[in-house]
């Protein structure tokens, strides 16, 4: 993992110190809240629906059990003992005091975290595939890159005013768990003839207009990597629109002129900017990779682990839910679900992060991530601690068995929390899979992806669920839309609005009948519901959804 | 012909803790809307917004929300105002955790 140098500490210790004078002179009247505002979002801190709320960056969702430790002390010390994991890799606190905000920020930077650029119109927090590093199907690990644009982005005295936010992805491994094409820059790792590159999508973003990314190069020498992007930024910086907030991004840009165009300017701003790279980049992306070593790996008997495998169900169910293949064959993945059935997505409270903290010490290398899915992994587990790890999990309530199931919801804070929100999301989200577990079905339905955004900005990623709602405010009233066939991965797919929207009292009912008619309609347990939808379309779930309509249709 | 005016209350969050406050009769801020001044007519409200917007060093983003008269006094029309009464729906947090 990567540690801050003497340069990142000063930075931060600065910065850090230059938001306390921030917050005093706003406090003592000196600014208004017109001045401080722009200032307070430079260092993540929004004013939300009830309270302040912080939200810190976890750089590709990589941390440490020290850092995860940090994370939970300020949800103890300052807020109320929990913490949100978010759909950005970042952790949200949702009841934080402007007057403790500074000493929050300083007791993060002591374990080289922070909130710089999780909120305005910057280069928001790199996130990155959750398995970096530790899946089987990884061509390299894509964190170094993220890193090195971490530190170019960081304060780039060019892009802290841009049109709007600009987010990018960056994935090593052909499936895509990055949901790259969905990004301002996605960035996939590709091989060309023995050399390893990047293929550069550029446009996507979800939003109230959702468009997937496009290719501007299907081949990037990782060499090219900062100046090439450092061009796309400039020419999005000069072409971006700034008249109109919801024209900002640069999928617009790209959608108004055409990729043609912007492949044009980019590859002109490229040619122009590329000799003043010298190479220091590339030298310091060495430093980077040293960094992101691949750990020394035990080797011992997966005995253990074979053994409880076999005389266990609830372990065995667990092992085959929430492990995914690693790089190493006596390793595991082991994903740590926050979705426990009728808790809030994403949420994990200090003792349950202290506990996260102490097996990925103890088991995992000393290795977390926190996954855009809004779950928290071990990316290195030998076999033989599987057992141990699970039947500490189980203790505080976080052995849950569901990974890409229906109750793996991702859900946005919605108007419990959210200043933007137009209706709740977490409470869906809560019934919903308070709903499937009564009725046992959750195993026997397999993977489905259920997102929830509580607003059309679409923090919750409704447009690429196999299943999405969107909670909007119809006449004074919370109302949920309905898309099917969205695809968060390499084969991204926004979703198709299946029809008018349904009461808060009507959402959960809807899914139901929708997974009855799922479950009716595939050909066999193998047929996931995203197959069964692309296989028959969505006329017959449309009519499992509106039963009525098709009454009234028939009868007509 | 314009819409009838209906009655409101100034709201905004506090600059200190970030909790929802109301503007009562007597200038102060409460953090229960019960105790609210309830505004009955634009020109009033446009005076009482400019009141609250002359406090910067107390109050952030300060509004006009509808409400509607009840026995107990006012209540939000809309559901936003209804959650920024109480809090969260996920948690006991916020003002319900004081109630």
């Amino acid at each position: 993992m990567y540690q801050y140098n003497s340069f990142d500490r000063d930075f931060l210790a600065e910065r850090n110190a230059q938001f306390r004078a921030q917050v005093e002179r706003r406090i003592d009247g000196s600014l208004t809240e017109d001045e401080f505002k722009p200032l307070r979002l430079m260092n993540g801190l929004y004013l939300q629906l009830h309270a302040y709320m912080l939200r810190v960056a976890i750089p590709y969702g990589t941390l440490n059990g020290g850092q995860m430790d940090v994370l939970a002390d300020i949800a103890d010390k300052w807020d109320k003992g929990y913490g949100h994991f978010t759909t950005r890799q970042n952790i949200q606190y949702n009841w934080p005091k402007l007057r403790d905000v500074p000493d929050m920020l300083d007791a993060l930077g002591e374990v080289g975290m922070h909130a710089i650029q999780t909120s305005g119109n910057t280069i928001r927090n790199v996130t990155a595939d959750h398995f970096a590093g530790a899946a089987a199907d990884e061509i390299e690990d894509p964190r170094p890159t993220a890193e090195l644009l971490r530190q170019w982005s960081t304060d780039h005295p060019e892009f802290q005013f841009l049109p709007r936010k600009f987010k990018i992805a960056v994935t090593g491994s052909p499936n895509d768990r990055a949901v790259t094409k969905a990004h301002d820059i996605g960035l996939r790792m590709v091989e060309r003839g023995g050399e390893k590159g990047y293929e550069v999508i550029v446009g996507g973003g979800l939003g109230r207009t959702p468009m997937i990314g496009k290719v501007l190069r299907d081949f990037l020498p990782k060499a090219d990597l900062l100046p090439y992007c450092e061009a796309i930024v400039s020419v999005y910086n000069l072409l971006g629109r700034r008249d109109n907030k919801y024209k900002a991004r640069i999928k617009i840009t790209v959608h108004e002129n055409g990729i043609e165009t912007i492949r044009d300017l980019v590859e002109e701003r490229f040619a122009l900017i590329r000799p003043e790279f010298s190479g220091v980049d590339q030298k310091m992306l060495a430093g980077i990779e040293a960094q992101f070593a691949v750990p020394e790996w035990t080797q011992d008997s997966i005995a253990p682990f074979n053994a409880a495998y076999h005389a266990d169900p609830v372990f065995r169910s667990w092992v085959d839910t929430n492990i995914t293949k690693h790089r190493n064959d006596d390793y595991a993945i082991v994903s740590i679900s926050i979705k426990k059935q009728g808790q809030t997505p994403g949420d994990a409270t200090s003792a349950q992060m202290r506990v996260m903290a102490e097996l990925a010490r103890d088991y995992a290398h000393d290795e977390l991530r926190i996954s855009h899915e809004q779950n928290v992994i071990l990316p290195h587990v030998h076999k033989s601690h599987l057992p141990a790890i699970h039947a500490r999990l189980k203790e505080v309530e976080l052995a849950t068995a569901n990974i890409g199931l229906i109750s793996d919801i991702i859900a946005c804070p919605g108007m419990d929390y959210c200043a933007l929100a137009t209706a709740r999301s977490i409470p869906v989200a809560q019934q919903i899979a308070t709903r499937f577990d009564e009725l046992k079905l959750e195993h026997d339905i397999g993977e489905l992806k259920i997102k929830i955004s509580g607003c059309i900005n679409a923090c919750g990623h409704h447009h690429v669920g196999h299943i999405g709602i969107l909670g909007l405010d119809r006449a004074g009233v919370e109302n949920y839309q309905i898309t099917l066939g969205g695809d968060h991965t390499e084969t991204a797919a926004v979703g198709e609005r299946a029809g008018p929207g349904f009461a808060y009292d009507e959402i959960v009912p809807a899914i139901e009948r929708l997974i009855a008619a799922y479950l009716e309609l595939r050909t066999g347990e193998g047929e996931l519901f995203i197959d069964t939808y692309r296989r028959l379309g969505m006329a017959p779930f449309k009519a499992a959804l509106y039963p009525t309509e098709e009454v009234k249709a028939d009868a007509a | 012909m314009s819409k009838p005016f209906t009655p409101k209350v100034v709201t905004a969050n506090a600059l200190l803790e970030g909790d929802v406050i109301y503007l009562t009769a007597d200038d102060q801020w409460s953090r229960s809307l019960k105790d609210a001044e309830v505004i009955e007519d634009a020109a009033h409200g446009d005076l009482r917004l400019l009141h609250a917007a002359s406090q910067p060093g107390e109050v952030v983003g300060a509004y006009l929300a509808d409400i509607r008269l009840t026995d107990d006094g006012p209540e939000p029309t809309h559901f936003r105002e209804e959650f920024r009464t109480k809090g969260p729906s996920n948690y006991a947090h916020g003002k319900q955790e004081l109630a």
